[in-house]
């Protein structure tokens, strides 16, 4: 099954700019389905970025988070061709990660 | 003979339950560090189940906000799909350990938290739902103290749905 992580670090001297993108519900637990019933919470809790073992940045997500959740951030010290790894975990206890390299 | 085979085997067995007590014990100790997955340990349940932006701001950092220019939050004046409102938050301000965003008129007013270690910028964009016009607030924890900005963003379809 296809990843439900899309990751684009580029590195521009000494900053790596990251922009992930996941495919994800984000069930906000106060949406109706078509019969009427609500939807129960199904979102995202923790989103990790790693870079050389290290996390440098951490995501924790409410049920407020746009479904299938952007998010872009800057880091100092990656390399081109360096590998970035990104996991996530909902409350479902639902999982996911990829590594991409910084290009 | 089986008078000295006895302590022998006793010395064996005492050995094999250390050794293997050591080997479980150091895969215990192990498994958080090597772990390169998001740890749902890590989110902070009360915060996010607060119901008003007071109470998940003491929930989230144990102490008030107080107003700054040096938090930067960009969000739309007008917000016409409250399922997707784009918000971004940065800070020129000195060693940022994190960065949260609330919309005070969702039913949980915390939407995210991002948690900046040394190295990683004061800067953060997102996507994010807003039930309806609402008051957005960003926080910037810098230095131990949480400083904020807000910005009023007018929603002309919700997006928490009901």
């Amino acid at each position: 099954m296809a990843s439900t992580i899309r990751v684009r670090a580029v590195a521009s001297g000494d900053v790596t700019e990251v922009q992930a993108l996941v495919q994800h519900p984000m069930d906000s637990g106060f949406v109706k389905d078509a019969q009427g019933n609500l939807i129960p919470p199904h979102h995202i809790e923790v989103v990790d970025f790693q870079h050389a073992g290290k996390t440098v940045f951490t995501a924790l997500w409410g049920p407020a988070v746009a479904k299938d959740p952007y998010i872009k951030f800057n880091f100092k010290g990656g390399q081109k061709g360096d590998d970035i790894s990104v996991s996530w975990v909902d409350n479902k206890g639902e999982s996911d990660s990829l590594t991409a390299k910084i290009s | 003979m089986p008078k000295q085979n006895r302590p022998d085997r006793t010395r064996r067995l005492i050995l094999q339950s250390a050794l293997a007590g050591l080997v479980t014990g150091c895969g215990l100790a192990w498994w958080p560090k090597g772990a390169r997955a998001a740890d749902a340990a890590l989110w902070p349940k009360d915060a996010f189940t607060q119901k008003t932006e007071a109470d998940a701001i003491k929930a989230l950092y144990g102490k008030a906000a107080e107003a700054s220019d040096q938090v930067k939050l960009d969000a739309p004046e007008i917000a016409e799909n409250g399922a997707v409102v784009p918000i971004a938050v940065s800070s020129a301000l000195p060693n940022v350990t994190s960065i949260s965003i609330m919309v005070s008129e969702n039913p949980f007013p915390l939407a995210a938290s991002y948690k900046i270690p040394p190295g990683t910028s004061a800067m953060v964009a997102n996507r994010l739902k807003m039930a309806k016009t609402s008051k957005v607030v960003a926080l910037v924890e810098s230095d131990g103290k949480i400083y904020s900005a807000t910005k009023e963003v007018k929603v002309t379809v919700g997006g928490c749905g009901g």
